[in-house]
């Protein structure tokens, strides 16, 4: 067990370490220079002012310094959480940008992230055992999963959105509302929210039916199985402990696609114009703004790495093998 | 998973005369490749039939798909017909460029870490795992914004950079598994080179597996470039069916009903991936006696 998480927290702590250090390289390898185009952005025409507004930002981003003193101050500018300030919305802090962003994003992606495995894994569960089922729950999975995620927004934008009018189809919330905690705010909220997140749910939802499918099959297959067949024991308790072998390379596979769904949840935001991070990206790169686009990426590393974090501390809990490393048993 | 079959060399022709057997006589397999067969021999086909240019603006802006343009036009007369077939390829390209590459780096970092064991095991892991972490999508999108990558080849071949981790992991745990059987022990007793008993005994082993996961990397390699495309990092030149994509959602198309703008590249993609999916569930069933319905 100390070893396992010895292990993962190794390998967590060198991917911040790669990521930091990348996204630290980038913006001083890059061909373009962010301070000559903030200068140009604001018009100055006088040489001399254009050439204290350079000295100015130099300084301000820290560009005047040795690149190893640049290097350290980002990692204690970082552990202050302090990202850099936002070229688009100048002054304002990427971080403050950020944190506006945030909730949206976190309120498609984790309800959807989860439901989806839930329903995917009962759905495929029930698909191995009925052939009526699997006929069905087969072909719209590999359609579901291959779908592009923005094109599946589109088409339900336009489906309930344009043609149906049901829901509204661009927008965290109306524009003639203004964020509070009121009943009316929070249903315009779940009204805007309702299409982006079918969408992430759908698309997901058809990997993971189809994974555990397979996976049952495999199990029901295997030889414990047809061991408590021979045994007589009732085939649902057989079914049991197939879901239950089966449900683990599922977590598994949960923890690999965290990285895939967060990239869907920012296209999807983005057909929907929904406020979240994918939209600010947008935006980052619209405007060039690099230390907005440092940010955001800095913000899904750590995100995707907390949420792999408490995948493997649910790893432990739900397989015996990792425990009895613990006890020194031999996995 | 496929079931690994051991063969000496001399079988190999005849279990892959059985292979074809059960291969043309497989549905899902016969569907999907002839499926992406069709979609692809339309990009190689059609761009060299039709005549023009597609970004072209053309007379008719937004008409609806008729007999002189066969998916009607967008909002700036672009014959939306000519724009598929040429993205059709695009996404073809970037497919084999993305794919390949992924399957090359991940088979070398599997087989190394899988035969070698030991330290070179360990370190090959660990940066597996390290880019296994790290969400694609967001370094593809620094890496573009910053680096300004507007043509198929580069943006195929980052893809292909970022893409191997998991096909590394698959195949180093199928080469753990090859290592200690008999005819590797046979050929390292003989004296064979590290990279002769990966080439000559352990790849052929797995030809079947390595194929699917080269299928998968495609696929996947096509949906991470749309999504760089409709994020506004595709090509500048030339068109690709996720830019399409973008451009009907940057102009509207939903909001004006223009269906026919935004269905076609979407579908083309889902028909594609989707097919080599179905295409991976018929291999599976050919390679893997086990899985074959009678």
């Amino acid at each position: 067990m100390r070893r396992y998480f010895g292990r993962k927290l190794l390998i967590y702590g060198l991917t911040f370490f790669v990521a930091v250090t990348v996204n630290w390289l980038i913006p001083r390898f890059m061909p373009g220079d962010p301070v000559a185009s903030m200068v140009a952005r604001a018009n100055v025409t006088q040489p001399a002012a254009a050439e204290a507004m350079r000295v100015y930002y130099s300084n301000l981003f820290g560009f005047d310094q040795p690149l190893i003193t640049q290097y350290l101050n980002f990692w204690a500018a970082l552990f202050r959480g302090d990202f850099g300030i936002s070229i688009w919305l100048f002054p304002s802090p990427v971080s403050s940008v950020i944190t506006t962003a945030v909730p949206y994003t976190l309120a498609l992606i984790v309800p959807s992230v989860l439901l989806s495995w839930v329903v995917g894994n009962r759905f495929g569960a029930y698909a191995a055992r009925r052939k009526l089922l699997d006929n069905t729950v087969l072909p719209v999975g590999y359609v579901l999963t291959a779908m592009p995620y923005m094109w599946l927004a589109v088409l339900l934008a336009w489906a309930f959105g344009v043609i149906a009018g049901l829901f509204p189809v661009a927008g965290g919330y109306s524009f003639s509302m203004r964020p509070n905690w009121s009943w009316a705010f929070l249903l315009d909220l779940l009204h805007h929210w309702t299409l982006p997140f079918l969408s992430l749910f759908l698309v997901a939802l058809g990997g993971w039916a189809i994974g555990m499918r397979n996976m049952i099959i495999y199990e029901l297959e295997s030889d414990y199985s047809n061991y408590l067949a021979a045994l007589g024991a009732p085939a649902r308790l057989i079914r049991r402990y197939a879901f239950r072998n089966a449900v683990l390379p599922q977590i598994t596979g949960l923890a690999l696609q965290l990285g895939v769904i967060v990239a869907g949840a920012l296209v999807t935001e983005i057909v929907f114009a929904y406020p979240g991070l994918g939209s600010l990206i947008l935006n980052a790169i619209k405007n060039k703004d690099f230390f907005l686009l440092q940010g955001t990426f800095l913000f899904i590393v750590l995100g995707v790495l907390i949420a792999n974090f408490i995948i493997d501390i649910v790893y432990v809990v739900v397989d015996p093998r990792t425990r009895a490393g613990m006890a020194g048993a031999q996995a | 998973m496929t079931a690994l079959q051991e063969v000496a060399p001399h079988e190999r022709a005849g279990v892959r005369r059985e292979a074809l057997y059960f291969a043309v006589r497989n549905g899902k397999l016969m569907f999907g490749f002839g499926l992406v067969l069709v979609l692809l021999l339309l990009g190689l086909i059609g761009p060299v039939l039709t005549s023009g240019t597609p970004n072209e603006y053309g007379p008719q802006p937004m008409s609806p798909p008729s007999a002189g343009h066969w998916l009607g036009t967008t909002t700036f007369g672009q014959d939306i017909f000519l724009q598929f077939v040429h993205g059709l390829r695009s996404t073809f390209a970037v497919g084999v460029v993305g794919g390949g590459i992924a399957a090359a780096i991940g088979m070398l970092v599997g087989f190394v870490a899988g035969y070698r064991g030991g330290i070179v095991d360990e370190v090959l892991n660990m940066l597996t795992n390290v880019i296994l972490v790290i969400p694609t999508l967001a370094v593809l999108l620094i890496i573009n914004a910053y680096l300004g990558i507007r043509s198929v080849a580069v943006q195929g071949l980052f893809i292909g950079l970022t893409q191997w981790p998991w096909a590394a992991r698959a195949i180093r745990a199928q080469t753990f598994s090859l290592r200690t059987r008999e005819f590797v022990d046979l050929a390292r007793m003989s004296g064979a080179s590290t990279w002769k008993i990966i080439t000559r005994e352990i790849a052929p082993n797995m030809s079947s597996y390595l194929f699917m996961t080269f299928i998968l990397l495609f696929g996947g390699s096509i949906l991470i470039a749309s999504s760089l495309d409709f994020i506004g990092l595709g090509p500048t030149e030339g068109v690709s069916l996720g830019l399409m994509l973008q451009n009907a959602n940057q102009w509207s198309a939903l909001q004006l009903g223009m269906w026919w703008w935004f269905v076609p590249p979407g579908a083309a993609i889902t028909a594609i991936v989707g097919a080599l999916y179905v295409a991976n569930v018929g291999l599976d069933e050919v390679f893997n006696p086990k899985l074959r319905e009678t």
